[in-house]
């Protein structure tokens, strides 16, 4: 009844080109945004913006990269964490050396660093394709670490390799707190969105799913295969490297290879995979999904010791865990291969016809 | 340069691909027979390998407990078949490399709360001495548990060819691995086809995880050999036997070589990338590998 477009005519191209082309989105999206930046920070607690939402964000704006990457441009990637740590070491160094730079022009730089790493491990990807290319981007994911950890100039010849991350600072004013880190993340993430969905929408975009669908034919239509495949690795990677500074900086509060292994990158795939692969919107319901499983599991296991009197030990929760974990997500892909992102789509056709769907 | 030591150097990293190779057959199976890159052998080997040693330890006969971990990893790859490939037959395969990802994540907690987390040792039998004789006349130092290794090795490829060659069976998972619709429509059983393949998978993930859990004890690192294996794959090529041992001997040498020789140049830890990077400078030449199949695309 009220998910309707009728009556809405569009009497412009603007009108008819915009983001969100039914009224109705645009003023959910506009209370989402209002809940995300003003109510959310009122009511939830340190714990919940600290533990739970900051990293959510940020995962998500991974998974953004990454499925600009894998889900728009169709190259499959096990390297993000890679990609986030050289954004993270990258963001470290640019404001130890250059301080008088400011955070923001940091983050941008250690992107673009990110980026030309991604660039270069992208450069595979022109003769190598499908499983090939995975298994060839877990040589970056080990490389880079091997790199990071080794030459002494990234971490500053740290003797823990483990840094405390700086302070993030804009204007005078030190985001310190969890809501204000909470919003500084949520903002460049908010940011990076849009260009997001607005880029995937562009020539671009378009280019990048050609190649995806079929590359002999994007080839014939006139799209560059090399120049788009790197400006995928680009974009992907740079994504990833600001999601990298932003865990280092707003959630973890140090820089360190360790956060940064292989088992982030197939968290980071998870959740593109769970939420919906090519969906900018999938990014963010996958990473909420994969952030709170746990929480859920462990609140559940709690709930269920505290009815029966069954104490369950660690070692038994976490391994049980991994397998509801892995149960999961073989159960989702049998369910629904399209992942959250077509349940929601399929909610909203549902939605338009509700309640006479004939 | 040192001889000896330069070709014991070399002999130890052909013996280390060797094992490198045993962990790539699995995968080389099952995406021979279906095209699933099958992330959880390296799960399979652990799990195979900690029910073997957790039969035995309870004072289980050496054989017995064998063909019983055979009957268990016989069942997991019918399970595996029925409760996750038959429900996501005409995915994209990168929707059943997630599957089997997923599935790492439950063999790996399966395996733990059923026989525990701690790290356990296994023997043999054969020790892990190097040869007396060899190392007086020559002065070289071979492990004998390696050469032993190898052999094992040897005969398991021998009797997958003559399986894979000479078989009714092996005839039918040639046929489906080069066309999953012309063999159905010749009278295959595709889904018995799989459940066989995932259960010589399991086979050979057994093998692997004696070798293994024999050389570094049987814990959850095991798990980790699975990575070690990638770069031999993708050397070899997805769908070739020969593929996976060659592919095993070249990183296996080439990686050892390059920790003794180039290794102290970049201060050492080399191992984690470099045969990755072969792998990857490999396929810049021949993007399928050395033996995998050629898929001829002008783009």
């Amino acid at each position: 009844m009220l998910y309707r477009e009728a009556g809405q005519f569009k009497t412009t191209y603007a009108e008819d080109q915009q983001i969100f082309p039914i009224r109705q989105d645009r003023i959910a999206m506009a209370l989402l945004l209002v809940v995300a930046f003003v109510v959310v920070p009122m009511i939830a607690n340190q714990y919940w913006l600290a533990a739970i939402l900051t990293p959510f964000l940020i995962l998500a704006l991974a998974a953004l990269g990454l499925n600009i990457l894998t889900g728009y441009a169709g190259q499959l990637s096990l390297g993000t964490a890679a990609f986030m740590a050289v954004g993270a070491f990258m963001t470290y160094n640019f404001v130890l050396r250059m301080p008088w730079l400011g955070i923001i022009p940091s983050l941008v730089l250690a992107g673009l660093c990110a980026a030309g790493v991604g660039i270069a491990f992208g450069l595979p990807s022109l003769r190598i394709k499908g499983f090939y290319l995975a298994v060839a981007t877990l040589a970056c994911q080990f490389f880079v670490l091997w790199v990071l950890q080794r030459v002494g100039w990234f971490s500053n010849h740290s003797t823990s390799g483990v840094i405390t991350a700086q302070k993030i600072v804009i204007l005078g004013y030190e985001f310190v707190s969890p809501a204000s880190k909470y919003l500084f993340t949520l903002a460049v993430v908010a940011v990076m969105a849009l260009a997001a969905k607005n880029l995937m929408r562009s020539q671009t975009g378009r280019a990048f799913m050609a190649v995806r669908d079929m590359d002999v034919a994007a080839s014939v239509i006139g799209i560059r295969m090399m120049g788009t495949k790197l400006l995928a690795f680009g974009i992907s990677s740079f994504y990833c490297g600001v999601a990298g500074a932003l865990y280092a900086f707003c959630y973890l509060g140090t820089v360190e290879p360790e956060a940064f292994s292989l088992d982030l990158s197939f968290r980071v795939l998870f959740m593109i995979i769970i939420g919906g692969v090519g969906s900018i919107l999938g990014s963010f319901l996958g990473a909420a999904f994969i952030t709170l499983l746990p929480i859920i599991l462990s609140v559940l296991s709690g709930a269920f010791s505290h009815v029966t009197g069954i104490e369950i030990s660690y070692a038994v929760l976490s391994n049980f865990e991994l397998i509801v974990f892995g149960g999961l997500i073989i159960f989702f892909l049998i369910v629904e291969p399209q992942g959250l992102a077509r349940l929601w789509q399929i909610t909203k056709e549902k939605l338009r016809l509700w309640p006479f769907p004939h | 340069m040192n001889w000896a030591f330069f070709f014991e150097v070399l002999i130890g990293g052909l013996l280390a691909g060797v094992m490198y190779s045993l962990v790539a057959l699995g995968f080389v199976l099952i995406y021979k027979a279906s095209g699933v890159f099958n992330f959880a052998q390296g799960s399979m080997v652990f799990f195979a390998a900690l029910t073997f040693v957790s039969l035995t330890e309870r004072g289980m006969n050496l054989w017995v407990a064998m063909a019983v971990t055979l009957g268990v990893m016989v069942v997991l790859g019918i399970v595996i078949e029925r409760v996750v490939l038959r429900p996501l037959v005409n995915q994209p395969p990168i929707t059943l490399f997630m599957a089997t990802i997923g599935l790492t994540f439950v063999l790996e907690g399966l395996s733990q709360i059923v026989w525990g987390s701690q790290p356990h040792g296994l023997e043999l039998g054969i020790p892990d001495v190097p040869m007396e004789w060899l190392s007086k006349s020559a002065n070289i130092n071979i492990s004998q548990f390696d050469l032993f290794a190898a052999g094992v090795s040897g005969v398991l490829v021998a009797v997958l060819a003559v399986f894979f060659q000479k078989t009714r069976i092996g005839r039918a998972l040639r046929a489906v691995a080069d066309d999953h619709q012309a063999a159905l429509a010749v009278g295959i059983p595709l889904q018995h086809i799989w459940a066989i393949v995932w259960a010589v998978a399991g086979f050979v993930a057994l093998v692997a995880g004696l070798m293994w859990g024999a050389r570094n004890g049987v814990q959850y690192s095991l798990t980790f050999v699975a990575l070690k294996a990638l770069p031999v794959l993708i050397l070899g090529g997805f769908e070739s036997i020969p593929g996976a041992i060659l592919g095993g001997l070249i990183i296996g040498a080439s990686e050892k070589l390059a920790e003794v020789y180039i290794g102290p140049y970049f201060g050492g830890g080399i191992e984690s990338w470099f045969a990755y990077v072969i792998a990857l400078l490999f396929l810049l030449v021949r993007p399928e590998g050395l033996f995998g199949e050629k898929r001829i695309d002008r783009v």
